[in-house]
């Protein structure tokens, strides 16, 4: 991003009820754009009311109602213990956004600091944390995470924290690049000269003006998060079964695609597409709202 | 001439940095991390005398800073430890399998490639076309798709429905006994020793592994080829060389495709840490017997050493590919070199 417009914290205050009426604007012109948030409002909605409204508990097994196909009771058909798959697919949601959402956070919150403080600093801290995300970078990352969790141990909390370091990098170098070209800024300056301290205009003055673009970043991230969370719970890290999860659901399931049962992969794996393709297409309408001029 | 050799050493040793990196990541992730490592390496049936035995072997009771040093000895000397599933060297297993993984993520590279290169200039030079539409769609879905998935949902429909696909177990058929092992990749190995058959077998088994890799990988190429050769459609040179009367072929392939090249070639860096890492989870998909395979049998008895192995393996050769890939733009690029910095 090298923008050297004003920054939009300030284009905002002047034309409050602009920024509104672009994204109405925004939204009418890009009918997608609206879908995508709707279909978010869905996920939040399964995540937060799902295990209170599911029709069966999803751990409930039946071994007289196993393999069932999709019928009028049990929609997504039984899987092979007679567990309602509808059920745990909508239960599982909860989970899966848990980690993707934490993994983000995490990230975003470290990536922010540690960008923010090189950017800002420079010097030998920037040049070190350069080579630190490099080395990151130089790991295929979904190949890292794996490394991070198998020595850290096999639980949920560390695919979170091995999402979250994998991510990292996106983040610090976001920030770092947004801080860096304020530095010297005459709002930066002017701050200085009023006498606020450097961590307070770095946290309320420089900081802000990164947040739109982030913001972008972060929409993507999450959908490359539950893939990547997703992913890792498919090879049998982190998430136990009975557990519901996408992943491992689309795993248990992979063992019956040969003989037919296409519904016990289909339905989770659906769902994990539908939640990625949401935050992606989010992402990109996100991009468009913030910055218009960066529309591909 | 001398100045591009020199720009082309500069960029090896740059690499050099890097892999100093990856080493001592790898260092922290295997001996570093909170967590006894020796209970970790003895496996999962460790008794408390052989856990005190693989301290002692692996040097673990020796202060940090020596046992990196052994590590990296180690290394140098291509040991990546013992596999405690198997008792086998860690390193002796990676190498006899890696040519299975890289057979499949070559080829799923070279299929997206023939693919995405061509949709992202046709929809580049036709905008608005239904090629376009088709482009774009593909671009959104492709990275939503997890990999994984669609490789359960091409082997229910290929295999299961239609009955075109062998059975999704490995690199062949067992009917076929595996060509005689001369570069470890079958296709290559069956073309050989002239054994029409088997090669028929092995691209079989190929097929579907492969389309799956390269659904994913698609997307990231087909959008930075049609978004680079918008840009490159728009310069000034292209307008240029169409006033002076070129022909549409040699404006397109000679003028925008040759300046395009070098932003697609750079996106298949980060191509390449997608598709390794999915290649994890296509060949457990498939059963393909690749290192991807071999790393997840291993996490699931606990195997730290060869996970550790496979990481850095990955890693290594994730490095390599990305220095080829830089090195290549010494080719494409004439003015490689000449830009001083």
């Amino acid at each position: 991003m090298s923008d050297t417009t004003l920054p939009p914290t300030v284009a905002e205050r002047k034309t409050g009820s602009g920024a509104l009426a672009h994204t109405i604007y925004v939204l009418r012109e890009n009918p997608v754009t609206a879908l995508s948030f709707a279909m978010f409002a869905f996920f939040i909605g399964s995540a937060v009311l799902g295990p209170a409204l599911v029709p069966y508990d999803p751990l409930q097994t039946n071994a007289a109602n196993a393999l069932q196909a999709p019928s009028w009771s049990h929609w997504f058909g039984t899987d092979n213990l007679g567990r309602d798959v509808f059920s745990r697919v909508i239960v599982a949601t909860r989970l899966d956004l848990i980690i993707s959402v934490s993994a983000v956070a995490l990230s975003f919150v470290i990536g922010s600091v540690l960008g923010a403080v090189a950017g800002y600093r420079g010097g030998w801290l920037d040049v070190v944390l350069n080579r630190f995300l490099d080395t990151i970078m130089a790991f295929p990352l979904f190949v890292l995470a794996m490394g991070i969790v198998a020595a850290l141990g096999n639980s949920i909390s560390n695919i979170i924290l091995a999402t979250a370091i994998i991510n990292i990098p996106f983040y610090a170098r976001l920030v770092r690049a947004e801080v860096n070209i304020r530095r010297e800024a005459g709002f930066t300056l002017a701050a200085k000269l009023a006498g606020n301290s450097d961590t307070r205009v770095l946290a309320f003055h420089i900081f802000p003006n990164a947040l739109p673009p982030m913001m972008v970043q972060v929409s993507l991230n999450l959908g490359w998060a539950i893939l990547n969370a997703a992913g890792l719970s498919f090879i049998g890290l982190g998430v136990r079964p009975p557990t519901p999860e996408w992943g491992i659901m689309v795993a248990e399931g992979a063992n019956f695609i040969v003989s037919g049962e296409w519904w016990l992969a289909l339905f989770p794996g659906l769902w994990l597409m539908l939640a990625v393709f949401t935050f992606n297409l989010m992402g990109d309408g996100l991009r468009d709202i913030v910055d218009p001029r960066r529309r591909t | 001439m001398a100045r591009r050799s020199s720009a082309t050493l500069n960029r090896i040793l740059q690499a050099i940095p890097v892999l100093i990196g990856v080493v001592v990541i790898s260092f922290i992730l295997t001996r570093a991390l909170p967590g006894d490592p020796a209970v970790q390496f003895a496996g999962a049936a460790a008794t408390p005398e052989s856990i005190e035995e693989v301290r002692r072997s692996l040097g673990l009771d020796k202060p940090l800073p020596e046992q990196f040093l052994i590590y990296v000895g180690d290394l140098v000397q291509g040991d990546l430890g013992q596999s405690v599933s198997t008792g086998r060297p860690v390193a002796t297993e990676l190498a006899s399998r890696l040519p299975a993984s890289l057979e499949l993520t070559l080829s799923a590279l070279i299929l997206s490639c023939l693919i995405a290169v061509p949709l992202g200039v046709l929809a580049a030079t036709r905008p608005g076309t239904w090629i376009d539409q088709l482009c774009r769609i593909l671009v959104t879905a492709g990275v939503s798709l997890p990999t994984f998935f669609t490789g359960i949902v091409l082997i229910y429909v290929f295999y299961y429905l239609l009955g075109i696909a062998p059975s999704p177990l490995g690199r062949l058929d067992f009917i076929y006994l595996d060509p005689p092992r001369i570069t470890g990749f079958f296709l290559i190995d069956a073309a050989i020793a002239g054994d029409l058959e088997t090669w028929f077998g092995a691209l079989k088994q190929l097929v579907l592994p492969a389309t799956t890799l390269a659904l994913f990988t698609l997307a990231p190429i087909a959008r930075m080829t049609r978004a680079a050769m918008l840009s490159a459609l728009a310069a000034d040179y292209v307008r240029t060389a169409r006033a002076a009367g070129l022909g549409p072929g040699m404006v397109l392939y000679g003028y925008a495709f040759r300046n395009a090249l070098l932003p697609v070639v750079t996106t298949l860096g980060m191509v390449f840490s997608f598709v390794l890492g999915a290649n994890v989870l296509v060949e457990k998909v498939f059963a393909w017997p690749g290192i991807g395979s071999y790393a997840v049998e291993a996490l699931v008895v606990s195997d730290y050493a060869a996970v550790q192995g496979f990481v850095l393996a990955m890693a290594l050769l994730f490095v390599i590919l990305n220095l080829l890939i830089d090195l290549s733009y010494s080719l494409i690029d004439p003015r490689f070199g000449t830009s001083s910095k």
